[in-house]
């Protein structure tokens, strides 16, 4: 780790405050911050403590909802009475992640923000878009095994890593962000994360100084809930490709179908055109394997990770199939 | 600034860089916590703060101004261990040695979180009462990586402990 | 006093089965356990002591060159930096296990990725690594053709090579005959205790805090390493936290603090980051093997070819050794066997567990079982149908052999069904289910070695070598070797390893050392026995040594009268190694779960029936087993090293991405060890253990995913991925 001056926020003006400039970074749980910090990848010249800020609560909110608090635990949150019976798809999400240690430190906020895996990314010697703009992108022509499929850039093939991201995109949740002074502004979990494009340095929608205070989920909506994570281990490893759905059906029709994918882009992977084609039909294996036609129709491996394109598809299919009872 | 540990007090660092294993190992001698990645990747680091289990190696000791630390050494001693530590013996829940502490100090936060319901990934139900069964036990020790391959004396040890606790 | 054994002939005496105190063989607790459960175990990066600097290793970002100037002023000037160690004692690769010479050093030289070339030291271990990783260094880089073992010439290695018959015309007339080729990839030892050392100089003397496996070949290969006398060196390794090969020979962080250490005149600590273990110690290679068998109606073997590449830097000796069983384990009058290496700038490759086998085998197995299936025999009679009564080759006996005992103990307990073997019988929703099976073989060695043996004047034992104990139950079974010969409780015996201060054990390392240390030990004791009868004035032979009393009489104290018993023991294999074929054996049965959508596969139940000789304690024997049976699963399903093909810098550098099994992906295992007395193989007719749980398991995890569901697998690890590629739709 590089020398760094360390803040302790004892507001959030004053965190906003202290990480505006370039440099600085507030952290709370630390798992994956420090962890880039010892590698060099991240090398922040203030620290700001943020994680006694009053901001770890889980409440109801006004719509029949529910706002997690930036700063609840992963574990606090997958172990809260309505996540687990209101909204399954997250608390399994969380649980499929990292271990119990991790869970017990990561927070809601951190977790949005969470860095890419990408073999090149934390190896600082080794060419990278997103740690070094226009070093070059290692992977793609190096091992590209754990990279994306969907929405990638000549310039990275980077994934976002998490899972409860996925979950959180599943269901349609928001992100409050305050920003400097009084502002607020909310942003749904699926804008959240960028693509790489011709800005791979950019994770996500956050300013200089923004800060995560919170994550709404809408009012519950029921339904049958997967998280379902294909992994090398079984437990304790990153996706290679996942799925949180929410499906439900009316009679023999399919009456909603909200899915998110992770491990297969730089964001948690969510399109629309899926609800569209599913919603409204009966399910059968064509009705699951036109939908990963849809999904995958601009998906491009490279090399290392073609697999995943069969592997995702295959795993939508075992996923809807689950969720409807059908047999395939 | 000071930190609590084993029920003792220390004041914390002066480098802000130091993470609490490190604080743990070096600065105030309690080599029980092991380093094996730093990277929150093994799980040797594992320790107990506010009895909730984590990975020592990924948070910085002076973000624990007034917190309260287990670790392996307050666990129980070679005089008095606890009996999770002497389930390890008996079942010969270790080889080497070195992911022993933090099996341990899992191993020991593992059974209240049980007890408190809380739901893994190996729960078919979130909301039921959790029973301690060989695959509770085994997804809720996957943080803490053993390379001689003593996991299936570990699962042995963690249930004979439990046992011995509830009677 | 030294007693000395040099074993010409086979023991079958057994002796210490005629001993009266009852605990060799016992289950008992590991006597060095309660320090490890509670944490006061002292590893060797945790030594305190005053004023210690800490050291980080600056690393080469390029494959092959020279690195011509290190900004050394810029790091001086950073906080906290004392030093900037460069010197052309320091070593580049970490020596080979036995090496007992310096290994490759002039480190400016670089010959792989992530070479060491440079040790920044500090008075924190902060400001160190901070400093290591913003070290800017100038260099000339030399371009690679490519890093690609399949890609470049390779030397086949001839005083391994067997060539026999025609096998050509064997295989082009069987009855039945396979011509496959199995590809593994490489592993990484692991161990959970990264490499590291604290060293001190007193201005003639130096000693180390090391983990290491072998500090009998250790203490020569850093004293080579450093120019300085052998006697003016001690290592100390109390405790080891795993090594799995990686820790045999003397790694750079050794000789990088020594150096310090002696430069600075002060103690140095230098712990290798997770990262620098993964690029800076040991691989094991990756392997391309082809299988031709040529086989009756029966499936009795008349051919059988094995032959294999792996790969190495230039200069290094080792060739991971993958037909070391396939040379006697099955018949076939016309054999060829040929191991070829290919020379690539990865880093250096070398022991990790059961060097050989560990890959051989499985591959082998899962040759074997395709002849089963094209046969129509059961794998199980398969196998057993093709033992040899001599080694195949060269006609010598073999010592012992209990695979055809193992094959058909462990599958009476496992519950095997050899007659339908057809794929794709079982399915569970989602997940079919299957069984497979896999002989295991690895070879037998035992070493020159030395332990001390003190009878006290209390009438307590104590026990010296410089073996370690690196989580393989040494401590505890030269206890129990040692209280089974005086007559003692294990607790009324003291043992002390890791330390030069002793005698010369034979190391950690290719299963030898409970049969060599064991058997220095019973020398010893031996010795000790005649000398305490002498005393007492009786003969040996009449003798009966059991609860620190002499038939039942007079109390070891009392004969003793306030002197001791002091006899060293030196064990050394002579003619035994030369005129037989020693080998433990196995069998290994899985029933396996594949997922038919995603490929994932869970082993759900696993059994090992294992010969291994004499078992000195059953609770740590077993553990032994289950250790192998747990790299078995991490062999056949998730452990893959990946390497850039720019750069040849392992990518997947740290535990996140390199998977080693979690506690979830192993089962319930069951242990069944084969009862054995070997008696060419040790006189105490004990074998090694260590690496045999997994010398074929990798192979029955297969099989069973091919009868789980039709996927012939046939690159290590089965991946998601590949178990989709060989899925029949």
């Amino acid at each position: 780790m590089r020398p760094f001056d360390y803040q302790r926020a004892e507001r959030l003006e004053h965190a906003s405050q202290l990480t505006r400039p370039e440099g600085g970074r507030s952290i709370a749980g630390g798992t994956n911050l420090l962890d880039l910090m010892k590698l060099q990848v991240e090398t922040p010249d203030t620290l700001v403590d943020i994680s006694r800020l009053p901001m770890a609560g889980i409440e109801d909110t006004d719509d029949g909802g529910l706002r997690i608090g930036a700063l609840a635990s992963n574990t606090a949150t997958a172990v809260h009475p309505r996540v687990k019976a209101d909204y399954p798809v997250l608390a399994r999400a969380i649980l499929a992640g990292a271990t119990q240690q991790l869970r017990n430190k990561a927070t809601t906020g951190g977790n949005l923000c969470q860095r890419t895996r990408c073999y090149y990314f934390t190896q600082i010697n080794q060419p990278c878009n997103k740690r070094e703009p226009g070093s070059g992108c290692g992977a793609i022509d190096g091992i590209a095994r754990i990279h994306a499929i969907l929405g990638t850039s000549d310039q990275c093939i980077a994934t976002y890593p998490g899972d409860m991201a996925v979950a959180l995109a599943a269901l349609d949740a928001t992100v409050e962000i305050a920003g400097e002074g009084e502002r607020t502004r909310r942003v749904p979990v699926r804008d959240f994360h960028c693509l790489p494009g011709d800005t791979p340095w950019r994770d996500n929608v956050l300013e200089d100084g923004e800060i995560i205070t919170g994550v709404t989920l809408p009012a519950p909506v029921g339904g049958t809930q997967i998280y379902r994570k294909v992994r090398e281990r079984s437990s304790y490893a990153f996706a290679l490709v996942s799925v949180a759905a929410i499906v439900e059906m009316d009679g023999d029709l399919i009456s909603r179908a909200d899915l998110a994918f992770g491990g297969v882009a730089h964001k948690p992977w969510h399109d629309p055109r899926l609800s569209d084609h599913l919603v409204g039909s009966v399910p059968s294996a064509e009705l699951f394997d036109k939908a990963a036609d849809i999904l995958l129709d601009t998906a491009q491996g490279y090399g290392e990770n073609d697999f995943k394109i069969p592997l995702a598809r295959r795993t939508l299919s075992a996923v809807l199939a689950h969720a409807t009872g059908t047999k395939i | 600034m000071t930190i609590t540990v084993n029920d003792k007090q220390y004041d914390l660092p002066d480098d802000p860089r130091v993470s609490l294993l490190d604080f743990l190992r070096r600065d105030i001698g309690l080599t029980g916590t092991k380093k094996g990645c730093d990277h929150g990747q093994c799980g040797a680091c594992t320790v107990l703060v506010g009895g909730m289990r984590i990975n020592s190696c990924l948070t910085l000791a002076v973000m624990h101004d007034g917190d309260s630390v287990q670790t392996i050494e307050g666990i129980g001693t070679e005089t008095d261990p606890s009996p999770l530590q002497r389930a390890f013996l008996e079942h010969d829940g270790y080889q080497c040695g070195y992911c022993t502490p933090g099996q341990i100090c899992s191993a020991t936060a593992l059974l209240d979180e049980i007890a408190n319901n809380w739901p893994s990934d190996a729960s078919d139900d979130l909301e039921a009462a959790i029973d301690l069964t060989d695959e509770e036990i085994r997804e809720r020790m996957s943080g803490n990586l053993c390379r001689c391959g003593a996991y299936v004396n570990i699962v042995a040890a963690i249930k004979a402990a439990a046992k011995e606790m509830a009677a | 006093m030294t007693a000395k054994l040099k074993q010409d002939e086979p023991d079958t005496r057994n002796i210490l089965d005629t001993m009266k105190q009852g605990v060799i063989g016992k289950p008992i607790p590991r006597v060095e356990g309660l320090a490890k459960v509670t944490g006061t175990a002292t590893y060797a990066a945790e030594y305190k002591i005053d004023g210690c600097l800490e050291g980080v290793m600056i690393q080469a970002p390029f494959a092959k060159g020279t690195v011509t100037a290190i900004d050394t002023d810029a790091l001086l000037a950073m906080p906290g930096v004392v030093a900037v160690i460069e010197d052309p004692r320091q070593t580049a690769r970490a020596a080979q296990g036995t090496a007992n010479e310096a290994p490759v050093q002039e480190p400016m030289t670089v010959t792989y990725y992530g070479q060491p070339v440079a040790l920044v030291v500090a008075e924190t271990f902060e400001d160190a690594r901070n400093a290591a990783a913003q070290a800017k260094l100038t260099y000339d880089i030399e371009q690679v053709g490519s890093f690609d073992p399949q890609d470049v010439e390779a030397e086949v290695q001839e005083d391994s090579a067997t060539r026999q018959g025609d096998l050509a015309h064997a295989v082009k007339t069987a009855a039945h005959a396979i011509d496959t080729t199995i590809h593994t990839e490489g592993h990484a030892s692991a161990a959970m205790e990264p490499h590291g050392s604290i060293a001190e100089w007193d201005g003639r003397n130096l000693t180390v805090y090391a983990s290491l496996q072998m500090l009998n070949y250790n203490i020569t290969e850093l004293a080579d390493s450093l120019d300085l006398e052998e006697d003016r060196v001690r290592l100390v390794s109390r405790y080891v936290g795993g090594g799995f090969g990686s820790k045999l020979g003397v790694s750079e962080d050794v000789v990088a603090a020594s150096l310090a250490a002696m430069q600075l005149n002060r103690p140095v600590r230098v712990v290798m980051t997770r990262q620098q273990v993964f690029q800076t110690v040991m691989r094991r290679s990756e392997s391309a093997q082809r299988f031709r068998f040529a086989a009756d109606s029966e499936g009795t073997l008349s051919g059988f070819g094995h032959e294999a590449r792996v790969s190495n830097l230039p200069q290094e000796s080792f060739a991971e050794p993958v037909l070391q069983s396939s040379d006697f384990l099955y018949k076939g009058e016309n054999r060829l066997l040929e191991l070829e290496v290919a020379r690539i700038h990865r880093m250096t490759a070398g022991s990790v567990r059961a060097p050989g086998e560990a890959i051989g085998m499985p591959a082998l197995e899962i040759a074997m079982d395709m002849l089963a299936e094209k046969a129509g025999v059961d794998p199980v009679e398969l196998r057993i149908r093709n033992i040899p009564d001599k080694h195949p080759a060269n006609g010598k006996p073999f010592s012992s052999h209990k695979l055809e005992e193992a094959l058909r103990q462990g599958a009476e307990a496992f519950g095997w069904d050899g007659a339908n073997r057809a794929p794709r019988q079982t399915r569970d929703g989602e997940w079919w289910i299957g069984t497979g099976m896999a002989s295991a073989a690895r070879v037998h060695n035992v070493s020159k070695a030395q332990v001390r043996v003190v009878l006290a004047a209390d009438g307590t034992a104590r026990v010296e070598t410089d073996m370690t104990d690196i989580g393989t139950g040494t401590y505890t079974i030269l206890a129990q070797v040692v209280g089974e010969m005086l007559g003692l409780e294990t607790d009324k015996v003291l043992v002390s390893l890791g330390d030069t201060a002793f005698p010369r054990g034979s190391g950690s390392g290719g299963s030898w050392g409970a049969a060599s240390v064991g058997s220095a030990a019973f020398v010893a004791c031996n010795a000790v026995r005649d000398a305490l009868c002498e005393k007492a004035g009786i003969n040996t032979d009449d003798a009966e040594f059991k609860d620190g009393r002499l038939n039942g009489g007079k109390t070891f104290s009392d004969i003793l009268d306030g002197t001791e018993i002091d006899r060293t023991g030196e064990y050394e294999p002579g003619d035994i190694s030369e005129d037989y074929v020693a080998s433990g054996f196995g069998a290994f049965f899985a029933e396996v779960r594949v997922n038919r959508f995603t490929g994932e596969t869970r082993v759900t139940r696993m059994l090992g029936a294992f010969g291994f000789g004499r078992v000195l304690n059953e609770k740590t024997a077993r553990s032994q087993c289950l250790g192998g049976i747990t790299w078995s699963i991490g062999a056949a399903l998730t452990e893959a090293l990946l390497f850039d093909p720019k750069d040849g810098h392992v990518v997947n550098q740290d535990l996140a991405e390199y998977h080693v099994p979690v506690c979830r992906d192993v089962p319930d295992c069951e242990v069944i060890m084969v009862d054995e007395r070997d008696p060419a193989a040790s006189p105490i007719q004990a074998k090694g253990i260590g690496e045999l749980g997994m010398c074929g398991g990798a192979g029955a995890i297969a099989n069973a995913i091919y009868n789980a569901c039709g996927a012939r697998v046939l690159t290590l690890p089965m991946t998601p991925d590949r178990v989709i590629a060989a899925m029949p739709d």
